[in-house]
């Protein structure tokens, strides 16, 4: 009987050891996937000059800079993450709390800092509720047209909305457990200790009242075990949402590009042909394996590309302030990351399905997924690049596809074609005569 | 003015070496319009004294709109000939009024063996107005307001936004922003090979759009920096019928014509 006792009391900590565990487990398995799909893009040294790299991501990442370029989202934003990678502090003693059965582990060690702690996690949670709402407010009642784009239909417009009430039930549950703690406190019961300032759930104790000890015991653990699993839960849908930036903004940031943005990289491929034709007795430098120009699929883009594609969350700061867009046109810096992603996701799928290896579906980013019209609007300006608050790259994604219609399938827009031309007869885009280039001085 | 424009060429059989090579740019040699605008930075080269030579027949295009359309074939045989000419007359330095051939003489060059110090056009006019090379007057431009359209290689590219303002405003005009300028300026719709291709379908075209928000600032001057762009906003401002109230002009232009040249 005795041993039945301490099972049924210790039944619980069993019960949340194996779920966190589980939690835990599976959110790996996920990460692993993902980094095995960022693996699947060509190598690209982006190791160079870490000091510059750790300085750009306290900046840009930690240090949001590139939000505050809008300042109403950008402070919005900030009270959200400074709210979640703070009131994470206290998922280390709900965590442990849960593993040993305690109640509240470190209050008694800390004193009047955990009195500290607890308030500021407290505040942090009622801005964290202020701007969520606001977002959801923002995404689903006033008109602002980067969320209501058509590159947002679908998933997309759930996705978004999924992670903001499950951040309003987060920290709802978060608020009412206390409250509901400290009336506990209160009526004196047995394993709740008076400890912890609560300025926003304080303010709160009135819903609870009318309220006896065991609904009120029901309703605290409820309320915590809601809190918990509902984070484990989250932790696991990121690996499929978009919220995934929350992790990707930071090693995204450190490897962006140094080089100034109109810089597009040389293909060193192409550079030993072009030696080839201008001096065809240059030796010759052996290429590895068969050489493909341009991207075709999401294989063939770096590495970089398809980080990018994993850290985009779908804001529109690019898709707003993109030219192309701005003007009708098919082209959404936005819709070339999302794109990426869904066939990174989908190549990746077909790799597990295929015991490792991947089986051609017939399709690929180019043409299936991003159409040749959307390539040919782009004017290469750099306004999507620079509006990223995570420094995400569509140019380069889409300077690599139009490579890939241009030199391996041969089919620039006509009138490119005819400037290519020109500039190989005359050495001009126009068809002027190369020994008519200085009568300026004369005319 | 009489302009003496001489090539390296010219400059090495008379046994002399410029300081500094003009890369003139394929608008500036072919382009009418931009032909006003290569006169005008060579009347302010030689106005202030820069020995300065240009190419001639032996520039050829820079590659960049082959190499942002997708054709690095064609980049690179441009580049590769590019260099091995200016390599062969040892250039050092070259000054462009073109942020296209700016940026990739500067940026994409390196890669394929071409080093050059390489600047644009606003930049050369900024030093020698602070070195006093160059004087001007603003008078002429009292009471006239400016506003400046960032190209997009010049600006976002290559992070040059001050040159070209510090150079406006020595016109003693008001200068007036648009709502989009520098890092957030609206490209003019010509870059990325855009110049060279029909517009994809759209509700608008770009050039439209920017000259408009360029024209609702009201100003007397739309100054640029950019052979395209002084193609596509000429293009707008005569669509919105304002080309007899506003002067889209070269920040060499207006500079020339402050210097009296």
């Amino acid at each position: 009987m005795h041993h039945t006792g301490i099972l049924l009391s210790i039944l619980p900590n069993i019960i949340f050891t194996l779920i966190f565990l589980a939690g835990i487990s599976l959110f790996m398995i996920n990460v692993r996937k993902i980094i095995r799909n960022i693996k699947l893009g060509k190598d690209l040294n982006r190791n160079d000059n870490p000091a510059e790299r750790w300085k750009l991501m306290v900046r840009v990442a930690l240090g949001q800079s590139k939000m505050m370029v809008r300042p109403i989202p950008g402070i919005l934003h900030l009270f959200v993450y400074v709210g979640f990678v703070i009131i994470n502090i206290e998922i280390v003693e709900i965590i442990l709390d849960g593993i040993l059965g305690t109640h509240r582990l470190f209050a008694p060690f800390l004193g009047g800092f955990y009195d500290f702690l607890i308030a500021s996690f407290e505040i942090l949670a009622f801005l964290v509720l202020v701007g969520v709402v606001a977002f959801y407010i923002r995404r689903n009642v006033i008109y602002i047209k980067r969320f209501r784009q058509d590159d947002l239909k679908g998933f997309p417009k759930n996705d978004a909305n999924i992670i903001l009430i499950t951040e309003v039930l987060l920290m709802g549950a978060f608020l009412t457990m206390n409250a509901a703690d400290q009336v506990l406190v209160a009526k004196s019961a047995a394993h709740y200790g008076d400890y912890g300032a609560y300025p926003i759930s304080g303010l709160i104790t009135g819903w609870f009242e009318g309220w006896s000890v065991e609904s009120l015991v029901i309703y605290e653990r409820f309320a915590w075990w809601f809190h918990i699993i509902g984070i484990l839960a989250f932790m696991n849908y990121l690996p499929y949402s978009k919220h995934l930036h929350i992790a990707m903004a930071f090693p995204n940031v450190w490897y962006s590009k140094l080089k100034p943005k109109g810089e597009l990289p040389n293909m060193e491929a192409v550079t030993r042909e072009v030696k080839l034709m201008l001096d065809p007795s240059a030796p010759m430098e052996e290429a590895a394996g068969p050489v493909k120009f341009g991207a075709k699929d999401i294989q063939d883009l770096s590495w970089k590309n398809l980080m990018d594609a994993y850290s985009c969350t779908e804001c529109g700061r690019c898709t707003s302030e993109c030219p192309a867009n701005i003007t009708g046109k098919l082209l959404s810096p936005r819709a070339i990351m999302m794109k990426t992603r869904d066939r990174m996701e989908e190549v990746g799928k077909n790799i597990d399905a295929n015991k490792g290896t991947f089986m051609d579906d017939g399709k690929s980013l180019l043409h299936s997924y991003i159409t040749p019209e959307e390539l040919w609007a782009c004017t290469t300006c750099n306004a999507c690049v620079e509006a990223c608050p995570v420094n995400i790259d569509p140019v380069d994604i889409i300077v690599n596809l139009r490579q890939q219609l241009v030199m391996e399938e041969s089919a620039p827009p006509a009138s490119l074609a005819g400037m290519f031309t020109n500039m190989e007869n005359n050495g001009a885009p126009w068809q002027f005569s190369p020994s008519d280039r200085a009568n300026w001085r004369e005319e | 003015m009489e302009l003496k424009v001489k090539t390296v060429a010219e400059y090495i059989n008379a046994g002399d070496t410029p300081e500094i090579l003009f890369w003139v740019g394929c608008a500036g040699s072919f382009d009418d319009r931009a032909k006003k605008v290569t006169k005008a930075v060579a009347k302010i080269l030689q106005a202030a004294e820069v020995k300065f030579a240009i190419l001639g027949q032996e520039e050829s295009c820079t590659g960049d709109p082959a190499k942002r359309a997708g054709n690095e074939f064609l980049f690179q045989m441009q580049a590769m000939q590019n260099i091995m000419v200016l390599n062969g007359y040892e250039i050092k330095k070259i000054v462009t009024a073109c942020p296209h051939c700016f940026n990739t003489l500067k940026n994409e060059y390196p890669s394929l063996g071409g080093n050059y110090e390489v600047i644009h056009h606003s930049q050369l006019i900024e030093q020698l107005l602070k070195e006093g090379r160059l004087q001007v007057e603003g008078g002429q431009f009292k009471g006239k307001k400016i506003t400046f359209h960032d190209p997009c290689y010049l600006g976002r590219a290559n992070n040059v936004y001050e040159a070209p303002r510090d150079v406006l405003s020595k016109l003693d005009a008001e200068l007036v922003e648009m709502k989009r300028c520098r890092t957030k300026g609206l490209c003019c719709g010509a870059g990325g090979a855009q110049m060279f291709k029909e517009a994809e379908q759209g509700s608008k075209e770009v050039n439209v759009e920017r000259s408009e928000e360029a024209l609702s600032v009201k100003p007397d001057f739309i100054a640029v920096g950019c052979p395209f762009c002084n193609t596509m906003m000429t293009d707008g401002v005569k669509l919105a019928e304002k080309e007899d109230q506003v002067k889209v002009l070269d920040i060499a232009e207006l500079i020339a014509q402050a210097a009296d040249l």
